[in-house]
């Protein structure tokens, strides 16, 4: 009897096996290797590791949106409204009334008369567009040579307003200046805000683009189970690290090309600095902020908790760092703090480069913070990383 | 022949208090395929974790191929083919991207192309992993553990969800993995998998091996080789009932399953009349009365007075 029950259990085999060797082409026959056999050398986890990575997110469509189109929106919208206003015009309202004439027939022959604009309204509207700051000041003629100008000391266009105004006015009406001044013109690419914003920008894009690439990426490999896949083969655990944190290198390269092209071509920024080493300064800060991306990510284990790590660690950077305005508003007492800030070190050595040309040799400090970002945060990185 | 892996008293404990693992032993032959067979939650995954180091046991000993996981996990890993219960494998990767990827893990890997053909991938090899069918991530799943040419392959719930075809497709895989020479080690709750694909299997319920040996042989000393199922109108499934079956020739075990009764019997054909007998003796008619082989299901069952299938 047992021996029946044993003979039937392997009939019922051998049928499937047969029934799907009917189906398809032997297995075993293809098992069999037939090709030289092949050998990996030591990169060659590391290279494939780096080249899937570069594929899966050529093939992300977002990736697009979140690498060119919005720094680009990003720097369009600031340079637009923190442009130079052409020569600096003020506006300013004119109260209508019998003398009215008088100031703006006074205004046109005034040498100022390029950067006044005036309008002529009724008092209240005037008044009005005083108050909502379209107006930097409004002049009301009291007949008889003289003046009222309604200004308010607390608002900068509206004092500067006042001194060309009353400026203009007096030397139409004749006035004499007692010394004789001259200026120089200092308005050229190179200090504006726009200028100060680009390298700014770029400093932050490629922090942004590291921290939630890296982040975003290495919490949905681990939801997903595959680092744990991955450690249950013989890759080096640095290689796969390495590999995604040189995955944005790359990237950076699109990244920072493009904003300083945007900025030459839309805003006629000059770049000083070679442009290969602004991209060298590229890639340390890409290189930097991808270790800091993998510390941060080292151990989250949902997309949720890694988004608020990332802000929680970028936030600082944004309001210290200098990305758009200078961190010398801060009070000096903290700038040895925020001089540490990788982001501060890398938008320091990018607006040296760009905007005055300094060599990197000119500026080790800001390289060594840089690389000590990277390097410290790769090394807790992979001590601390979650697998599973 | 030699062990491939052997474990001794292993016991994993999350937390420090949930007990996954409660001293479990095993022993798997070179080229055998064992199975773990046992109900969700059994411990099957978390043993096969430990064995293929990916998980530290709280204690106890583990040796793959003679080697332990502390002393020597680079070179096992070259060794082992692994496929986890639930990885998703990168969905914008192509089919052969991902095996070239897991190819160069291994310092002497097998050739894509063959693997490809090997588990029927061929005309799916320039498609992203995310438009594949669950059967075909599963084989895409196997292939990253077959490209690595592994001595040992580690198959966590291989065919969980997945058609009835697709797991025949991925049997046929496992068998001439094995007709080559290859270890397997998988965990199933499919108890006609475990059946018809293992060598040997351990039966495992709260963490323990509960029960070892051939499929065959645990069937025979465990299943009974027939069960007899009726229903007789007309009495409750009262304990002198049970004892009245319990002593009917040829039966081995009783037991009540949803209503029915179920007898296991050495041969049916003298259990049959006497149960015959004894159900018009006592005045009530016979609903159903069916006889099959016996299954591993009925050895869990019998050990365990649960079905496979339940918590």
């Amino acid at each position: 009897m047992e021996d029946g029950r044993l003979a039937r259990r392997q009939d019922t085999r051998t049928n499937i096996g047969m029934t799907v060797a009917q189906q398809t082409p032997t297995p075993e026959a293809q098992a069999k290797p037939n090709s030289p056999p092949l050998r990996n050398g030591r990169w060659a986890g590391y290279w494939h590791l780096l080249m899937a990575r570069m594929k899966e997110m050529q093939r992300e469509p977002e990736v697009i949106f979140w690498v060119f189109v919005f720094p680009i929106l990003l720097a369009l919208g600031l340079g637009i409204a923190f442009r130079n206003k052409p020569a600096d015009v003020t506006s300013i309202a004119v109260v209508a009334g019998p003398n009215a004439q008088d100031v703006l027939d006074l205004i046109q022959r005034s040498p100022q008369k390029s950067s006044i604009h005036a309008d002529l309204l009724d008092r209240p509207l005037a008044l009005k567009g005083f108050r909502l700051g379209k107006y930097d000041l409004v002049v009301e003629s009291e007949g008889k040579g003289s003046f009222k100008y309604f200004y308010d000391p607390a608002r900068s266009e509206s004092v500067l307003s006042h001194a060309e105004v009353d400026s203009a006015l007096q030397s139409a009406a004749g006035r004499q200046n007692p010394l004789a001044t001259a200026v120089v013109v200092s308005s050229e690419p190179g200090s504006r805000y726009i200028d100060f914003l680009i390298p700014g920008l770029i400093g932050m894009n490629v922090m942004n683009a590291a921290m939630w690439g890296i982040g975003f990426a290495i919490v949905d490999m681990r939801q997903r189970k595959l680092l744990k896949r991955f450690v249950a083969t013989p890759m080096r655990r640095s290689d796969f690290l390495l590999a995604i944190a040189c995955s944005r290198l790359v990237l950076m390269i699109l990244e920072v090309g493009l904003l300083l092209g945007f900025g030459r071509l839309v805003f006629h920024m000059r770049v000083l600095g070679p442009v290969l080493t602004i991209l060298m300064l590229g890639a340390l800060g890409a290189l930097s902020f991808a270790g800091v991306g993998l510390l941060t990510a080292c151990r989250a284990q949902k997309i949720e908790s890694v988004s608020g790590l990332i802000n929680l660690v970028m936030m600082p950077m944004w309001v210290f760092s200098g990305v758009f305005f200078s961190y010398e508003r801060f009070p000096a007492v903290i700038h040895p703090l925020i001089k540490v800030l990788p982001l501060t070190a890398l938008n320091d050595a990018l607006r040296a480069t760009i905007l005055e040309g300094t060599p990197l040799t000119a500026q080790p400090e800001r390289m060594l913070i840089l690389v000590l970002w990277g390097g410290i945060s790769f090394a807790l990185a992979l001590k601390w990383f979650r697998w599973t | 022949m030699a062990a491939a892996i052997q474990c001794r008293d292993l016991r994993k404990t999350y937390d420090g208090k949930v007990e996954a693992v409660r001293g479990l032993s095993l022993e798997i032959r070179t080229g055998e395929c064992f199975g773990l067979l046992g109900p969700n939650g059994a411990g099957k995954t978390t043993t096969i974790e430990i064995l293929e180091g990916l998980l530290q046991p709280t204690s106890g000993q583990v040796t793959v191929l003679g080697h332990t996981w502390q002393e020597n996990s680079r070179q096992l890993r070259e060794w082992l083919g692994i496929s986890l219960q639930e990885t998703r494998l990168s969905e914008k990767l192509t089919v052969r991207e991902t095996i070239e990827l897991f190819a160069s893990f291994y310092s002497q890997p097998r050739s894509s192309d063959e693997v490809l053909d090997q588990l029927q991938l061929r005309e799916k090899a320039d498609a992203w992993v995310g438009k594949l069918s669950g059967g075909q991530r599963q084989r895409l799943a196997v292939a990253t553990a077959l490209v690595g040419n592994p001595r040992i392959l580690f198959l966590d719930e291989p065919t969980t969800g997945l058609d009835p075809q697709s797991r025949r497709q991925l049997w046929d895989i496992v068998r001439a993995f094995q007709q080559n020479g290859g270890t397997v080690l998988l965990t199933t709750h499919y108890m006609d998998e475990a059946e018809r694909l293992c060598d040997r299997l351990a039966i495992i319920d709260h963490g323990q091996v509960i029960a070892e040996g051939t499929p065959a042989d645990l069937i025979e000393r465990l299943g009974g080789h027939h069960v007899v199922e009726f229903e007789a109108s007309g009495n409750g499934n009262d304990g002198a009932n049970a004892d009245l079956w319990r002593t009917l020739p040829g039966v081995e075990a009783v037991r009540h399953d949803d209503g029915l009764v179920c007898l296991s019997v050495r041969e049916p054909h003298t259990t049959i009349p006497a149960l015959l007998d004894a159900v018009e003796k006592q005045g009530s008619a016979l609903q159903h009365l069916t006889t099959r082989q016996a299954s591993l299901e009925d050895v869990f069952v019998r050990l365990t007075g649960r079905h496979l299938r339940e918590e």
